[in-house]
């Protein structure tokens, strides 16, 4: 069942599906970051950005400006990501893979509930980071917090690209989840190099749930269980393995998940998580290391 | 000599432990053998996870799902059908049998983690489904036993009658989930000491290595999926038989966690320590609850509770039984 098709409509519900989606690409981005260099899937990746927007709703609200706690909350979750990463990971770090996800699932429950115990479970909300008015482009409005949503994610994922890219640490990083025992031979200490993924991760997380937040009338403890669902079938969707691939993925699903809401009359808002998790179970079955990602080649 | 010392001492081991299954409901209150009649079902779960997980390398995040099949299939029977509640059972591990047989064959192309999250997804989408097919499930309110088929519940007058016995409802409910719980322990300890327990380690140890020694990968890892779904969906109608009720909340992505955490602790690979696991499981929120009332303390305690035990026991509650069992059992196996 088709509505009335017009294009302006089309191009509004496609950027608001790149606004989503972009914030769904930095957690799912967060989450291949961890995947690449231990192998694990962080579920608690959600909860600990759950957390980090909580730090920056006190700040705001202790006064200073949305920017001012922005960047102030991104460089403690930084330190909370290398402070969990060494506490509760790092006993574990030999572990079966199995293991450290059960780990991280009890992170799920500990920092809910610190968030809980911390924060009362009244419902807030942080102001918005840009204009809420419309703009004008083509003949067609969007919303300029959409843009600007699109605008922050996309950059968070150059600076990384060009940390991992160009600088010694990112070669270090990238050495240490390649090839750990020989970067080891070479001086990398790999240990902290995982403890530096953790914190980066956050770091990204802590964005990705500032960005969530403003958009949502309210928010509670519960505010990116949502995203971290859509952000794994994201990072699923462009491939486990693979950053770009994760950007990608959460990018496509934003926008597909969006236009099947608007346009499939029975999807609606509730069929909207289920349909995304069938189309990628289909991508897995044609590509089963998505699309991005490498087939593994295994020597026996 | 050493031989029959060892049957000796099976035996004692397998006395002790049905003395305290067929004891435990008259040394604690009437409420409290509902808590263990509920753990029994977990059991259920965790042992048939475990084969699928521990014996087979399979992992699934998504048992909640199939103990919802289950659940659901004994629910509609008895609402829409007029079944017994008891009678359902075998049909409801039939149901979630087949339908992890039918994930079981996607699976075959997924491995490791994109495994584990497709059958995430699979838990995850589980709540919407049902609450969709809302003909069937009655939606959000769920399928009420009472309401709809007060006369199909056993022990709804507050005793049961078996062969002549006659005991409370609450007691009833534990021997009967206990009972399935132990033949199900037993008929899993034969699956995986014969030739499916062979072909399934070989799986898990390597894939490559076990299809190169003639074992049928996706014949053996469909039939662990198949198992472990029978046994899922016997522990869901269970729960549903228990509670009365089903809903789309009762099985939800946590019972899926729930599940892997309680075979995690109780020991992958093993079967003793599995009980230890869906103890862990039935009363480590009870427990939390305890320590504090304060908003977010229970949670804090559950998810602490869960990593130190992963710390402490790198090999959940089986490791440490083996640990404590080997200077008894070394003594029968070493030669002088």
């Amino acid at each position: 069942m088709l509505l009335a098709f017009d294009w302006s409509q089309l191009a509004q519900q496609t950027v608001i599906g790149l606004s989503s989606g972009g914030t769904w690409a930095l957690l799912a981005l967060a989450i291949v970051l961890i995947y690449r260099s231990t192998g694990v899937v962080n579920f608690a990746q959600g909860e600990l950005a759950m957390l980090s927007t909580f730090v920056a709703w006190s700040l705001v609200h202790h006064g200073l400006s949305y920017w001012g706690a922005f960047f102030l909350t991104i460089a403690l979750s930084f330190l909370g990501g290398v402070g969990i990463e060494r506490a509760v990971i790092r006993p574990v770090e030999r572990a079966p893979v199995l293991t450290i996800v059960i780990v991280t699932l009890g992170l799920v429950f500990v920092i809910d509930g610190i968030a809980r115990w911390g924060w009362s479970s009244e419902t807030r909300s942080l102001p918005n980071a840009f204009s809420t008015r419309p703009i004008d482009i083509a003949g067609v409005a969007f919303s300029i917090q959409d843009l600007g949503n699109i605008a922050v994610s996309l950059g968070v994922v150059v600076l990384l690209g060009l940390l991992f890219r160009y600088t010694k640490l990112g070669l270090a990083l990238r050495a240490a989840a390649v090839n750990p025992q020989e970067s080891r031979l070479l001086g990398v200490r790999v240990s902290w190099m995982l403890a530096l993924g953790w914190g980066l991760a956050a770091a990204m997380g802590a964005v990705s749930g500032m960005l969530t937040a403003p958009a949502l009338a309210s928010f509670d403890q519960n505010l990116m269980q949502p995203v971290l669902l859509y952000a794994l079938a994201g990072a699923v969707l462009g491939g486990l393995e693979s950053p770009i691939g994760a950007v990608v993925g959460s990018l496509l699903l934003g926008v597909f998940v969006n236009l099947v809401g608007t346009y499939v009359g029975w999807v609606g808002n509730d069929l909207r998580l289920p349909v995304a998790l069938v189309i990628i179970l289909g991508v897995l079955l044609v590509k089963p290391s998505g699309l991005f990602g490498r087939t593994a080649v295994r020597r026996v | 000599m050493r031989r029959a010392a060892g049957i000796v001492l099976w035996l004692a081991a397998v006395a002790a432990a049905l003395a305290v299954f067929l004891l435990l409901p008259h040394l604690v209150s009437d409420f409290h053998t509902r808590d263990l009649a509920s753990a029994g079902a977990f059991f259920i779960a965790i042992v048939g996870l475990n084969l699928l997980t521990g014996y087979t390398g399979q992992i699934s995040l998504g048992h909640g799902a199939l103990m919802a099949i289950g659940g659901y299939t004994t629910a509609a029977l008895v609402v829409h059908e007029h079944w017994r509640d008891v009678w359902t059972i075998p049909l409801a591990g039939l149901a979630a049998g087949i339908v992890g047989f039918v994930v079981g064959i996607p699976a075959l192309r997924l491995s490791g983690l994109y495994l584990a999250l497709a059958t995430f997804a699979f838990a995850v989408a589980m709540p919407s489904l049902l609450k969709k097919f809302s003909g069937l499930t009655g939606g959000t309110q769920g399928l009420r036993f009472l309401e709809s088929a007060p006369f199909q519940v056993t022990g709804l007058k507050g005793t049961v009658t078996v062969f002549g016995h006659t005991t409370t409802q609450n007691h009833f409910l534990y021997y009967l989930t206990w009972g399935i719980g132990l033949l199900g322990f037993a008929v899993a300890w034969l699956i995986v000491r014969g030739r499916f327990g062979r072909a399934f380690r070989a799986i898990r140890d390597s894939e490559a290595a076990a299809a190169s020694s003639g074992v049928n990968l996706a014949a053996y890892k469909t039939l662990a999926f198949a198992i472990s779904g029978v046994y899922a969906g016997v522990a869901g109608s269970l729960v549903a038989i228990q509670s009365e009720i089903v809903n789309p909340l009762s099985f939800t992505v946590l019972l899926s966690i729930l599940i892997v955490v309680g075979a995690v602790v109780g020991g992958l690979g093993s079967l003793p320590g599995l009980v230890l696991g869906a103890l862990f499981i039935q009363y480590l929120p009870s427990i939390a609850a305890h320590v504090s009332t304060r908003q977010g303390v229970p949670e804090f305690v559950y998810g602490a509770a869960i990593i130190v035990v992963i710390i402490l026991l790198p090999g959940g509650a089986g490791g440490l039984l083996r640990r404590l069992a080997a200077p008894l059992t070394s003594r029968l196996y070493t030669r002088p």
